[in-house]
């Protein structure tokens, strides 16, 4: 499955081009950030990985297969809520697995106790909070055990305490062996979670480098101008 | 108690006092009662078929993709309006002596009615269910088709998450069997004592001239579709604000 290689990847919605030759390639460990301001097609990229749409062209390779042979699972920036329980919206993504109504209930509470979720397995998922929410999701997709998981901005609506908790949970699947993807335009989030960063800008990959470097001294001139344009609002906020 | 809770209440508590009444009204009236009775029992046996059916068939008609399935959803809505006493035409030839079902010899008894009663609410629950399944499926597929949900399990999950908003079709399905006259006419043949339901009877009572009990049969069939729909639209209110 892995390395991710991404070659020459174009993708125009609508007519309109939005990735334009994006050449990624990715290992299997660790976190990578995906940076890029509002519209810059994060969430596209992400979709494409998914396989949820066609590309326009280019080539997507894992460890050289046309597919990948490990399990997959992405976290929505709005995640779907069943109007069923917070366990049952666990639950039924395990089915597809063939595994026992038991491990099933099982992985199910364990993953929902690792998230802090499980006093309100019984609750109505679509009652919870979006911290809780998001944290649901993320359970979800734990409990499928991905090899690799993608995440789309996973706390872009949230308040600082229940991000730092989505941010803790999302440590902890990859130090299960997991490989993250995400993305985010939270440069503070960033800092904080990435091995490595791919900044995306002008639909392509302008700047992919490990993390104490891109912060250190980012290379490319996009990247320089986001960060400038991010900072200050961090350093106001921040401190 | 909330204001909503109140004014439901109250309209159930008007509904029963109201259905009460009339009966007394009526004197209680066997006959009257018979009517009643069996008006309820043909109509609810034909909700439970139709729901039964036409739930899934909605469901499956709205995860699915085939040639041909837009001509299918456009024929399934346009059955939604088909008049009542085509139905009873068309059940009363197959269940006639000479029908392909005529060897049962059901035409004129309660279980002719319930089948074309079911006949007649199928396609408007199973219409209105594909509806609001389909949306809620667009708004589900990308992450159901990531996880792998084949389409017989995202049939139940989404019977299962819209089974709120389902309630909806079920009432259409109802009112539409509780209303209709021209097929259980014809294929119950308003039976005095058997096959007679309230708009059979109404319908008759009018042509003899005796419209008071035309009247009074109304306000009785007027004030169960009410009374059932308060206690469906109480329930509704009450499990949304539970289960969001
Ligand atoms: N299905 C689509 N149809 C048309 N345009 C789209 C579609 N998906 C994305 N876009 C466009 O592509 C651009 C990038 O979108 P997106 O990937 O959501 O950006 P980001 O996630 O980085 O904010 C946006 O301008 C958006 O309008
Ligand atoms: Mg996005």
């Amino acid at each position: 499955m892995f390395p991710l290689r991404i070659s020459g990847l174009c993708c125009q919605p609508n007519g309109r081009i939005v990735l334009d030759g994006l050449d990624l390639e990715l290992s299997g460990e660790g976190i990578s950030v995906i940076l890029g301001a509002n519209g810059s097609g994060k969430t596209l990229l992400l979709r494409l990985l998914a396989g949820l749409l066609p590309a326009d062209g280019g080539t997507i390779r894992w460890g050289g297969a046309a597919r990948p042979d490990g399990r997959l699972a992405m976290v929505f920036q709005q995640p779907m809520m069943l109007r069923l329980s917070v366990h049952a919206n666990v639950e039924f993504a395990l089915h597809p697995q063939g595994l026992s109504a038991a491990e099933r209930n099982a992985r199910t509470n364990h993953v929902l106790a690792r998230v802090g979720l499980a006093h309100r397995a019984g609750d109505c998922a679509r009652l919870l909070s979006g911290g809780e929410r998001q944290r649901l999701a993320l359970a979800r997709a734990w409990a499928m055990r991905p090899r690799l998981l993608l995440l789309d901005e996973p706390t872009a609506s949230l308040d600082p305490s229940a991000t730092e908790a989505v941010e803790r949970i999302i440590r902890e699947i990859r130090t299960d062996g997991a490989k993250i993807l995400m993305s985010t335009h939270n440069l503070g989030q960033a800092t904080r979670l990435a091995d490595d960063v791919v900044f995306l800008a002008d639909g392509r990959v302008q700047e992919h480098e490990s993390a104490q470097r891109f912060f250190a001294r980012p290379q490319s001139a996009a990247a320089r101008a986001f960060m400038q344009g991010e900072l200050p609002w961090r350093i106001a906020f921040d401190h | 108690m909330n204001m909503r809770h109140r004014n439901s209440a109250w309209l159930i508590a008007l509904t029963v006092f109201g259905s009460a009444g009339y009966l007394l009204l009526a004197d209680c009236d066997p006959r009257l009662l018979e009517i009643v009775g069996l008006s309820l029992f043909v109509s609810l046996s034909a909700l439970c078929i139709g729901t039964l059916l036409g739930l899934p068939l909605g469901a499956w008609l709205a995860v699915s993709r085939f040639p041909g399935r837009t001509a299918l959803v456009v024929a399934l809505n346009a059955l939604m309006g088909l008049p009542s006493v085509v139905v009873g035409v068309l059940v009363y030839l197959a269940l006639s002596r000479s029908g392909p079902l005529g060897s049962f010899g059901l035409l004129y008894s309660p279980t002719a009615m319930v089948i074309a009663q079911s006949a007649l609410v199928l396609p408007l629950i199973a219409a209105v269910a594909r509806q609001i399944i389909e949306d809620a499926w667009q708004e589900y597929a990308p992450e159901f088709s990531l996880i792998g949900i084949g389409r017989l399990h995202a049939v139940g999950l989404l019977l299962a998450d819209c089974r709120f908003s389902l309630t909806v079709a079920t009432l259409a399905g109802l009112g539409r069997a509780m209303s209709e006259v021209g097929a259980v006419m014809i294929v119950g043949g308003n039976i005095e004592g058997y096959t007679r339901v309230m708009t059979t009877a109404i319908a008759l009572e009018t042509s003899k001239g005796d419209l008071a009990l035309s009247i009074l049969l109304g306000c009785v069939l007027m004030t169960i579709i009410l009374g059932l729909n308060v206690i469906a639209h109480a329930l509704r209110t009450w499990a949304s604000r539970r289960y969001g």
